[in-house]
């Protein structure tokens, strides 16, 4: 007994040592979006600072929470928040990447690409309306195209996640109905499917399950080789997720005019736009408690910001212009204050 | 309350063992005896009281900060089956639905093969196989959960997409119960996990329990000519009945409560189906899925709040099973 | 007359058939099961497993380390709060309380928190240490896998301390040692193998728990040697590689299935045959 209460003490004491010795660390969690990209970016940024930057993937919805209710040193998330709520909750918010979310199916004989979907039809096979691979208005978009006599099993986000946000934001835009049933948020209340955690856990579902449809971030689709459908974007042209087409999609948009920087990239006029764009977000306390934290969290994506272009487009991810990045470091330097004072600036 | 228990014992310690006095040394030891007796008694009464004390926080926690929604809802939260974060609408049916679909699913699989089991073990083993065949079964119930749920997800649910949930939909699809696609994931696939899982507590329990018959019954049964099987059926089932229902209610417990195995399996969907095939959720997967990720109070609140009803439900059963194995153990059985 | 005989012994055919059958399905989902995770999970295994801190998808190589520290910690730890708190509790139990009403509530409430809802356990200490002090950490796991503990080592204790004779106590009472002091030399010592035995079964059954953990020892991609900060733990990491879509996640899962089983099933065998060589 005596032994073992030595052992323990002796274990405490190393972690005692052990924790004035270490390296600082910073906690970020939320958007499972950019989670590739922030996991490579903060491998990199570990191997040349000693910073560590322990970023977790839990959603959107959660990473909002999270940074709200101060458990973590910043937040990421792919629905923006508006000036208001921002203010509310003592938040600033800023663009990191861009990237579109993609349906994905899963149906024998159909290659990446094949599929041609519209808005509207896939607002109703999410809606439940449309319930059979082939149902004339799917046929109708794609002939020569054998699609089998199956049920689609719909896989959707069982968690709070901003590529839901991004998705059932596009599908409010084309479907009435849809707007009228489910919204549009970080979690909707879903008419039918099976609830996937993650973009890994849609993802994972799509793979593993016969006949199904489900919408993931575009690099998920790319690194999993799921096949993804073609959709009809606004100017009517049916286009390929891609690199150009999100860029297309970011073009128009309006960074400066808008107010906390939450653009919406969605369903845009852009001839070669993909229509479900959106830029993913971070999200850091206005006037955060620890300061020396709060600028380590800056100087790793000031640092992402110069140096992590490459690394996103490797990993499919539109890298935020630099123009726009250079807008926000300028708003990190007027609105980001610790003990009234900026803690950003060069 | 026991930190200071333990402030004083140290106190004393140091005064004890500093005034050892030549003189009045027995006494002193004497009364020394009785204050550290006292002590000590003390610090373990604190404890025992705090796993009280634990129960009742838990119960106090979990009702505080569900408040949020025990107020914007009332008693319409259990009855709701609408689970709509963006209207920041909450009903905990289709969890509660799926909590208990899916127990019931496990218990109806599990209960017939822990008897089985249970009979096997005290009835028919040969005694060498006794032993290595009960720990292998217990051993069953030693594998974390997370381990269930990913062979569930990986080995299990592609086997039933495969060659079982196609079958029952071919033969027993004319049944609300078996329609749909076979997707692997859904409350069937679930409840059959949780049904792996519970087999140990229901059979080890239960084996103990029919280990309890006094052997002159069931002497008395054989010499009459009475089978094997007529002896269980009529008699050891019979004398050891509440003690095996407090078996089977134990492990209704545990299932209501598993939280991995279930969230890897049921697929996660917030609505009731008829079908068994289709995806559902239970309270325990809706709070590892949605915990985190909840952004607005109400949200977070009637997440609690599901937890709460949660560690009710188990409370009452796991109170129930208590009960009935007690009275079988202070009474013995009721023929 | 004999047909209904062969019918009685046809029942009883089937029914003990029914019997061993129940027995070999049992068998045969642990050995399934087992067979799955040793064959994957070996595959998975190598050097960097032991060595390496998790790698960003689609870079090679990477490992577990982190993970197996924060295991080992928060399990360390988890005990430190739960056994001394769990053994004078039980001690309550066997040495002063034995019939009195307090002890039989205790008994009551520890079974029940025997089986309580580990995720509920989950959300109350987010509640209690997540929340209001501003963060996730290995300290809160720990807490929460202690709650689990407790009332294991608490009923455990009891039932092994009352195994000791009362006649020992007498003697050693008669003899004029002071209660606490044969409590603790004298029960403590007659009972030590049982209680440690109740302990490593204690043990390994929260070092396999994940649920409690979700949300407050929550996740980490590196080294942490900070108790109050978010530590990785085997358990929760499967949780995220097997729900996500890489192949490589899932090889590292099967792995860290495999130790984590094979950990726990070797700590509950032998406490079994500390157990057995007791009795015989």
């Amino acid at each position: 007994m005596r032994r073992l209460m030595i052992l323990v003490s002796a274990f405490m004491l190393c972690f005692a040592s052990a924790k004035a010795a270490s390296a600082e660390l910073l906690n970020g969690a939320g958007a499972t979006f950019p989670a590739p990209l922030y996991s490579k970016w903060s491998y990199e940024y570990a191997k040349q600072t000693k910073m560590k930057l322990n970023y977790q993937s839990i959603g959107s919805g959660g990473g909002i929470k999270q940074i709200m209710a101060g458990t973590v040193d910043f937040g990421a998330s792919d629905a923006p928040l508006g000036a208001k709520e921002l203010k509310e909750a003592d938040l600033v918010q800023f663009p990191m990447a861009i990237g579109g979310v993609v349906p994905v199916v899963n149906v024998k004989g159909i290659t990446a690409g094949q599929l041609k979907l519209t808005g509207e039809v896939l607002a109703d096979i999410y809606l439940g309306k449309i319930a059979k691979w082939n149902d004339k208005r799917i046929t109708d978009l794609n002939p020569g195209v054998s699609l089998p006599d199956e049920k689609i099993t719909v896989v959707h986000r069982s968690d709070g996640s901003g590529t839901t946000w991004i998705f059932s934001n596009y599908l409010a835009k084309v479907s009435p109905e849809w707007e009228k049933k489910a919204g549009f948020g970080t979690a909707v209340n879903w008419p039918a499917g099976v609830g996937g955690k993650g973009n890994e856990g849609v993802a994972t579902y799509v793979k593993r399950i016969k006949n199904t449809i489900g919408y993931v971030e575009f690099a998920y689709a790319v690194q999993n080789k799921l096949n993804h459908a073609k959709l009809k974007n606004k100017a009517g042209n049916f286009v390929d997720p891609s690199m150009d087409s999100f860029m297309a999609a970011a073009e128009g948009a309006d960074w400066k005019g808008t107010p906390g920087f939450g653009v919406i990239l969605t369903s845009q006029a852009a001839k070669g736009a993909w229509p479900i764009a959106g830029a993913t977000f971070i999200l850091v306390k206005e006037n955060p408690k620890e300061c020396a934290k709060a600028k380590e969290v800056l100087k790793f994506f000031d640092w992402a910001y110069t140096n992590g272009a490459a690394m996103a487009r490797a990993l499919d991810y539109v890298p935020v212009p630099k123009n726009v990045s250079d807008l926000m470091e300028q708003a990190w330097a007027k609105e980001i204050k610790c003990d009234s004072k900026p803690v950003w600036g060069k | 309350m026991s930190d200071n228990l333990k402030e004083n014992s140290g106190g004393l310690e140091v005064s004890t063992s500093g005034a050892d006095g030549y003189v009045s040394l027995s006494a002193r030891r004497q009364s020394s005896g009785k204050l550290a007796d006292a002590v000590f008694k003390g610090v373990s009464y604190a404890f025992a009281l705090s796993v009280i004390l634990l129960m009742a926080l838990v119960f106090i926690v979990l009702v505080k900060e569900s408040w949020l929604s025990i107020k914007a809802f009332g008693f319409s939260f259990v009855y709701t089956s609408v689970w709509d974060p963006v209207a920041q609408e909450f009903g905990a049916l289709p969890s509660i639905y799926g909590t208990i679909v899916s127990s019931i699913i496990a218990i109806v699989i599990a209960v017939p093969i822990s008897l089985g089991i249970a009979i096997f073990l005290t009835e028919m083993a040969p005694k060498r196989l006794k032993g290595p065949i009960g720990t292998a079964i217990e051993l069953l119930a030693s594998i974390p959960s997370i381990i269930y749920g990913m062979w569930g997800l990986f080995v299990f649910a592609p086997f039933l997409s495969e060659y079982v949930e196609p079958f029952l939909i071919d033969y027993f699809g004319f049944l609300p119960l078996f329609t749909g696609a076979p997707l692997g994931i859904g409350m069937l696939p679930a409840g059959f996990i949780l049904a792996i899982m519970i087999i140990p507590f229901i059979s080890s329990v239960s084996r103990d329990i029919f280990q309890m018959v006094p052997s002159i019954l069931k002497e008395s049964g054989y010499g009459v000519g009475a089978t094997k099987w007529e002896v269980i059926w009529k008699i050891v089932l019979p004398y050891t009945r509440s003690g095996v229902i407090g078996a089977v209610i134990l492990g209704l417990g545990r299932a209501l409560g598993e939280t991995m195995a279930v969230t890897f399996l049921i697929g996660n969907a917030q609505e009731i189906k008829l079908s068994l095939l289709d995806p559902a959720t239970s309270i325990s997967a809706t709070l590892a899925n949605e915990f985190t990720e909840a952004v607005e109070d109400l949200y977070l609140s009637s997440l609690v709040e599901l937890g709460l009803i949660l560690f009710v439900i188990t409370f009452v059963v796991l109170a129930l099973a208590k009960l009935l194995i007690a009275r079988f153990s202070y009474k013995g059985g009721n023929l | 007359m004999r047909l209904h005989y062969q019918k009685r012994k046809l029942a009883n055919y089937v029914a003990l058939t029914v019997s061993v059958g129940s027995a070999a399905f049992g068998i045969i989902f642990l050995f399934w099961i087992l067979k799955d995770v040793f064959t994957f999970g070996f595959a998975a295994l190598n050097v960097d497993f032991f060595t390496q801190v998790s790698a960003p998808p689609g870079e090679s190589g990477g490992g577990m380390a982190h993970a197996i520290l924060g295991t080992l910690t928060i399990t360390v730890l988890a005990t430190a709060f739960g056994v001394p708190a769990g053994i004078l509790a039980g001690t309550y139990l066997s040495e002063y309380g034995r019939k009195s009403k307090t002890a039989s509530v205790v008994r009551f409430v520890s079974d029940i928190l025997v089986s309580a809802p580990s995720i509920v356990i989950g959300v109350f200490v987010y509640a209690i240490l997540v929340k209001p002090f501003g963060g996730f950490s290995a300290i809160a796991g720990a807490v929460a896998l202690a709650i689990i503990m407790l009332p294991v080592v608490v009923r455990t204790a009891e039932e092994m301390l009352k195994l000791v004779p009362d006649a020992t106590r007498e003697a050693a009472l008669a003899l004029g040692a002071p209660h606490w002091k044969v409590t603790v030399s004298v029960v403590y010592r007659g009972a030590l193998r049982g209680i440690v035995t109740g302990i490593m079964l204690a043990v390994a059954r929260v070092s396999g728990e994940t649920a409690p953990l979700l949300f407050t020892s929550f996740n980490n991609s590196f080294w942490n040697f900070n108790l109050t900060e978010p530590t990785a733990t085997l358990t929760v990491t499967i949780f995220n590689y097997a729900m996500g879509p890489y192949e490589d996640w899932h090889q590292m899962a099967w792995g860290a299935a495999l130790l984590i089983t094979a950990t726990v099933l070797l700590v509950t065998i032998i406490s079994r045959i500390i157990v057995r060589g007791r009795a015989g």
